[in-house]
């Protein structure tokens, strides 16, 4: 008999595995939800473990599925942390009563007001701009100004985009959603539509090759991705440029972390969590993905430090929450795909 | 005897329905069969359900937004897209499945186990490379401007073409799988019969080959169809918006999980509508088996008719395979110094440890179903049997949500139980196990299993069952006997597809795994998601290599 005996290999097999996934007693640990990926995150937890001894699970996703999963889940949720790599998501969690307000004098002392939820329910961590890079032997940095200024004639057909379905553009527009109100807003996004030189890419890596290709001049893209094209290809003819240093500063967006509602090691994962804002964590983020720390009185990396200082939009990051729908909607509105 | 059997393989709608096909009423009743498709379906339903259910949250202001905006601009594409896919997969599929099946070419055996190759690539992995080499920037373009000046024309490769091409590359090894089961088992006969009706080869094909093959044909087109539906990573490599990507941005940009399943149930009423069509259609005709060494004699292509054959299956391969893997072995060779650790053992184990088990379970409760449904072939099954498979529709991230949120409220609730009963902390005991990430496969991929297993069932005529039945088979000795040898290349067929598919599959694969289980399909996704591509080269080299394995052990079982 083939298919029963199927059926009783098939029942011992599910038999193990549940034995596999059954929850282990630990020594002391925490338990991390994470969408910012291992790479850029198992550095950190190594250095936490070492220094402390206590143990780092963690288990990465995307954004929707994990707050998805940290709904579903409730109050049996194994989960202490959630880490994600923007304020938006950590604003729904929040709206969605998914985290707890954490008090506490280091993270009040290590992370910028406008870089943390006025509530303390999640934290920023590092610092992602979002800036233009453009082609040196097209564009004299003259030329440039501010991100609205992208909107005028006088770019037109020489302006790359990457795709408005991610949350990097997402975050920018509902900034200036904030700053402009919606109407204005929509002017200007309506006139980077119009100064498209080919439909907008995928990611902002591609963006970069167009400009330095030639197919467009300018671009809007996270630094850390222009740092690894130029790692990659010290040759590209790319340049950073960080607009609205006059005005509001440049658009910023954090990588960062909350504690769980119902976190089973809330003492540990504060700890985690405070860790993670001070000196030796902060200089990792910089290392491991040229990002920018959070923390004002750490130093960014060498090679992100050569891109020059810059003026941050000292609004809060949390607003990029509020206002995505919104920011989405209206990107939809002016045609920006 | 042959002519007879063949000649009701042609539409033949007047005579006979499909309910006339089985000799069922003198079997005596057993309650155990009837009942597996309605079990099997229930447990599907439970995404499905969840997603459904969704349809009286509130969430019009999304709706009207989405309807005045982009919305009829999604449909558009999505349905070019699909129409695209589903014809190119048809013609190359069918053209390569009956060249490697029926005809000699110089290639011929290399060709008939290398098309299947592409298979292993997952799309969007194809259409990165491809976007990579061909777009603006790439190699060729670049080349073509130093020569030709920098205004040197060239087709937009980020449009509609471009997605489909991509598309039809990765999904038309579904079709061709089937249709040369197909055509090995009864192409050469088919023809010999078309021939004995007075038909000339060209008209025996469209004519008795073709419509003969029609199930076969129809079940790897149809899981290209739902899988193009389906697909978020791919349009999202080529920016080219359909439906699934309204669902993606109402979840994830609107932070609207009830909007976005309730564009996802729309999605599924209309692939629904679209099984319910196809099988109608295809009810009325009737199938028989036909020996199989009839293979012996093909039709040997001379002179052109050759080249043009060889042409054609070295482009496909070419482009479906050996440039996307040549191109992530060149980047691969480039990461593997900094990257390759032990760890890739273990992603490796995992995976193909999670694909074999989720192809066992997936082609056995597949076989049930069948087996089920050819028992009791009345309307209440045959809709059980098509909700069971409609997993495959799904957007991937929306139906592990869908199967995760009712299973944690399930623990939620046992735990809840056990305290007050018991005064114990349970924590979750359900979630997190190896058994719920394989239902959740299960889920998923159990349209891939049931096509070709369901196909080959409709070799087994009513008289074969007759016959065994006067011998004293019965029940699960005539299954083991008599039909199992007669379904084992599809059930080959069933299992090397959901072992593939499984293993590419990244959505549930992250969702529902426990702790430390890692795949080569999650380490992608860890690199992809920062666009880190070319370092996601080595584990999508591994995961290839790895999808290999069973297609050349399906070969070696099939090819003997």
């Amino acid at each position: 008999m083939l298919t029963p005996r199927f059926g009783r290999y098939l029942a011992a097999t599910l038999c193990c595995a549940t034995l596999l996934g059954a929850p282990a007693a630990h020594a002391e640990q925490v338990v991390v939800y994470t969408a910012r990926i291992e790479q850029l995150i198992k550095p950190m937890f190594d250095v936490f473990t070492k220094d402390t001894g206590i143990a780092v699970k963690f288990v990465t996703d995307n954004e929707g599925a994990l707050l998805a999963r940290l709904k579903a889940e409730g109050k049996n949720t194994p989960a202490d942390m959630l880490i994600t790599v923007d304020a938006g998501n950590l604003w729904e969690a929040a709206r969605a009563g998914l985290l707890q307000p954490v008090e506490s004098k280091t993270l009040d002392a290590n992370i910028p007001t406008h870089l943390r939820d006025p509530q303390k329910q999640w934290f920023g961590l590092s610092v992602r701009a979002r800036t233009i890079v453009y082609n040196t032997q097209k564009v004299k940095p003259g030329e440039l100004s501010t991100y609205e200024d992208l909107a005028e004639p006088k770019w037109k057909g020489r302006l790359c985009l990457r795709s408005s379905k991610k949350v990097y553009n997402q975050s920018l527009v509902a900034m200036m959603i904030a700053e402009h109100g919606e109407a204005k807003a929509e002017q200007i996004v309506r006139g980077w539509v119009a100064n498209l030189a080919t439909d907008p890419l995928s990611d902002d890596t591609r963006a970069m090759e167009f400009v330095a290709a030639g197919k467009c001049d300018v671009t809007l893209v996270n630094t850390y991705y222009y740092g690894r094209l130029l790692a990659k290809n010290p040759a590209s003819p790319l340049a950073i440029f960080w607009p609205n240093q006059a005005g509001s500063g440049v658009h910023v967006n954090v990588s960062g972390a909350g504690i769980t509602k119902y976190a089973k090691n809330e003492a540990a994962a504060i700890k985690l969590l405070e860790f993670l804002s001070m000196e030796k964590a902060q200089h990792l983020y910089a290392e491991v993905n040229m990002e920018y720390p959070a923390n004002p009185r750490i130093k960014p990396d060498e090679v992100v430090a050569a891109w020059g200082s810059f003026k941050q939009n000292p609004m809060n990051v949390a607003t990029a929450g509020e206002l995505q729908a919104a920011a989405v909607k209206l990107m939809d509105r002016a045609g920006y795909r | 005897m042959k002519d007879e059997t063949l000649s009701v393989a042609v539409q033949n709608g007047n005579t006979l329905s499909g309910f006339s096909r089985f000799p069922s009423s003198n079997r005596r009743p057993s309650s155990g069969w009837r009942l597996i498709p309605f079990l099997v379906a229930a447990l599907v339903l439970i995404p499905i359900g969840t997603v459904l259910s969704s349809f009286f949250a509130p969430a019009s202001d999304i709706w009207q937004h989405l309807v005045a905006t982009t919305l009829p601009g999604l449909l558009l594409n999505t349905f070019w897209l699909a129409l695209g896919v589903v014809s190119g997969t048809a013609l190359l599929g069918v053209s390569l499945a009956w060249l490697t099946a029926v005809c000699e070419f110089p290639g011929r055996k290399f060709f008939s186990w290398a098309l299947l190759l592409p298979l292993a690539v997952p799309a969007y992995v194809t259409a990165f490379v491809m976007l990579g080499l061909f777009d603006f920037t790439g190699p060729l373009q670049t080349a073509l401007r130093s020569w030709l000046g920098p205004d040197a024309w060239f087709p937009e490769v980020r449009g509609r073409l471009g997605v489909i091409t991509v598309m039809v590359l990765a999904f038309y090894p579904y079709v061709y799988l089937l249709a040369r089961n197909a055509f090995l088992t009864q192409g050469k006969r088919s023809l010999e019969a078309a021939q004995s009706l007075g038909y000339n080869r060209t008209q025996g094909f469209f004519k008795v080959a073709l419509p003969m093959a029609r199930p076969w044909i129809a079940g790897g087109v149809m899981l290209a169809l739902m899988e193009t539906l389906a697909d978020f990573g791919t349009v999202a490599v080529f920016n080219y918006d359909t439906f699934t990507t309204a669902i993606y941005k109402a979840w994830f940009g609107m932070f609207s999980l009830a909007a976005a399943s309730q564009l996802a149930s729309l999605l599924l009423v209309i692939v629904f509508a679209l099984i319910v069509v196809e099988q109608q259609v295809r009810a009325r005709m009737r199938y028989a088996e036909s020996k199989q060494s009839a293979r012996a004699d093909r039709i040997t292509l001379n002179g052109w008719h050759a080249g043009a054959a060889t042409a054609l299956a070295l482009g496909t391969l070419f482009f479906a395979f050996l440039l996307p893997v040549g191109q992530l072995g060149i980047w691969a060779a480039g990461s593997f110094v900094q990257d390759f650790d032990s760890r890739y053992l273990e992603f490796l184990w995992h995976s193909l440890l999670l694909s074999a088990l989720a192809a066992l379970l997936t082609c056995t409760v597949a076989l049930l179903l069948v087996y089920a449904a050819r028992r009791h072939p009345d309307a209440a099954t045959r809709n059980a049997v098509r909700i069971a498979t409609l997993g495959y529709a799904l957007p991937g991230t929306v139906l592990a949500v869908g199967m995760f949120v009712p299973l944690a409220g399930l623990d939620n609730w046992l735990g809840e139980m056990a305290l007050q009963l018991f005064q114990i902390e349970t924590g979750l005991l359900i979630q997190g196990t190896l058994a719920i990430m394989l239902l959740a496969y299960m889920t998923r991929f159990l349209a891939v299993s049931h096509s070709p297993i369901d196909s080959a069932m409709r070799r087994i005529t009513g008289s074969i069952d007759e016959a065994a039945m006067s011998l004293g088979l019965n029940g699960w000795a005539m299954l083991r006997r008599v039909h199992l040898p007669i379904l084992k290349s599809g059930i080959f067929t069933a299992a090397t597809l959901v072992f593939v598919d499984v293993m590419k599959e990244m959505p549930i694969t992250l969702m529902t795994r426990p702790f430390g289980w890692d795949t080569l399909a999650v380490r992608i996704f860890e690199m992809t998601a920062e666009g880190a591509w070319e370092q996601a080269a080595l584990p999508a080299v591994a995961l290839v290599l790895a999808g290999l394995v069973p297609i050349i052990l399906f070969m070696r079982q099939t090819e003997k």
